[in-house]
């Protein structure tokens, strides 16, 4: 099947494909970090609201939580632009 | 006019600037590197001036802009992340602070509206600075052999674990490091730029053909435009601090 796809796709075909999976990469890439970043934020602002005095280091190690849960969305965003054509 | 953002620019200079001045030499310029020239001259003037000045008691002007920046630096980066014994490490981290904030806030600035971060090469440069720095300060307080086996065999794991664990910590401390640090900072700055570039485009466009269809992405073009000043400040702070979290974690193995 991947043979017969492989065949056909020359020129203009392939450039399509190219721009569907790049969308498709990023869209999937946006998946996880979204979740993740909703759920760092979610617990920050609980933790916030039980104990306002540590609010300081709570706001500095829940920014550090979503650079590197950033970083995976960012990759993907890379991605589609070495992909665009 | 290849520097001032008078009217749009060709969609290819997104990408990459025409060089204005000595093309076709290792030494070209163009509009990324005058932006990163006026990020150097500001961070620079901004802080000669504060220090020579005779300090008073109630700081006003450059030198409130100057102690603050510091103050901030120290309380809210480096006494979070490193401790005391890193104020040696504050001229660096303030330092680089203030380059990244002021070459990314010119994205906003009218006129100019370029994000200079948003070139891969200044990015990559810092972050390999950084990688250099923690790792030469690792190994100068743990001794070589020290520091490579707390980064590569983390205390408290069971034997068997060794097997998955040291790779990925060889692959994350010592090449993925580098490059998630300026793959984010730089992917921000992109896609921030992207993103005010199309509703600008879509305004302009409207604005040609009704007039009255331009004002919803002209509010949402202001609405961006307030989040990117918050986005240019956050991510400059983001590189600081993941900076002084790796110069720490090379001076305390065992956090």
């Amino acid at each position: 099947m991947l043979n017969v796809l492989a065949e056909t796709a020359t020129g203009e075909m392939l450039e399509g494909l190219k721009a569907i999976g790049a969308g498709l990469g990023y869209g999937l890439a946006a998946i996880g970090p979204g979740i993740g970043i909703g759920t760092v934020v979610g617990n920050a602002i609980s933790s916030m609201a039980r104990q306002p005095e540590s609010a300081g280091m709570v706001r500095t190690t829940m920014f550090l939580g979503i650079a590197f849960t950033e970083a995976l969305a960012l990759i993907g965003f890379v991605v589609f632009i070495l992909l665009m054509p | 006019m290849n520097v001032l953002a008078l009217d749009f620019p060709p969609i290819t200079h997104l990408f990459e600037w025409p060089d204005i001045l000595f093309g076709d030499t290792l030494y070209a310029v163009n509009k990324t590197v005058l932006i990163y020239l006026a990020a150097v001259v500001i961070t620079a003037a901004i802080f000669l001036t504060a220090g020579r000045k005779k300090t008073s008691l109630v700081p006003v002007g450059v030198q409130h802009v100057a102690e603050s920046g510091v103050n901030f630096i120290e309380e809210s980066v480096v006494m979070e992340t490193i401790g005391p014994e890193g104020k040696k490490y504050m001229p660096f981290l303030t330092t680089m602070f203030f380059f990244i904030l002021f070459s990314n806030i010119f994205e906003v600035i009218p006129g100019i509206q370029f994000p200079a971060n948003s070139r891969m090469a200044v990015p990559i440069t810092l972050a390999l600075i950084v990688w250099l720095i923690y790792n030469f300060v690792g190994i100068r307080s743990q001794g070589l052999g020290g520091y490579f086996k707390n980064s590569l065999f983390p205390p408290g794991v069971p034997k068997a674990l060794y097997l998955i664990v040291t790779p990925i910590e060889l692959v994350s401390t010592f090449v993925v490091r580098p490059f998630s640090l300026a793959i984010r900072l730089w992917a921000n700055m992109v896609a921030g730029h992207l993103l005010l570039v199309t509703f600008a485009v879509l305004t302009a466009a409207l604005w040609d053909a009704t007039y009255v269809g331009a004002a919803a992405p002209f509010a949402m073009l202001v609405l961006m435009t307030g989040f990117e000043i918050l986005v240019s400040v956050l991510q400059a702070f983001i590189f600081t601090i993941l900076t002084a979290v790796y110069i720490g974690g090379s001076l305390h193995p065992a956090h």
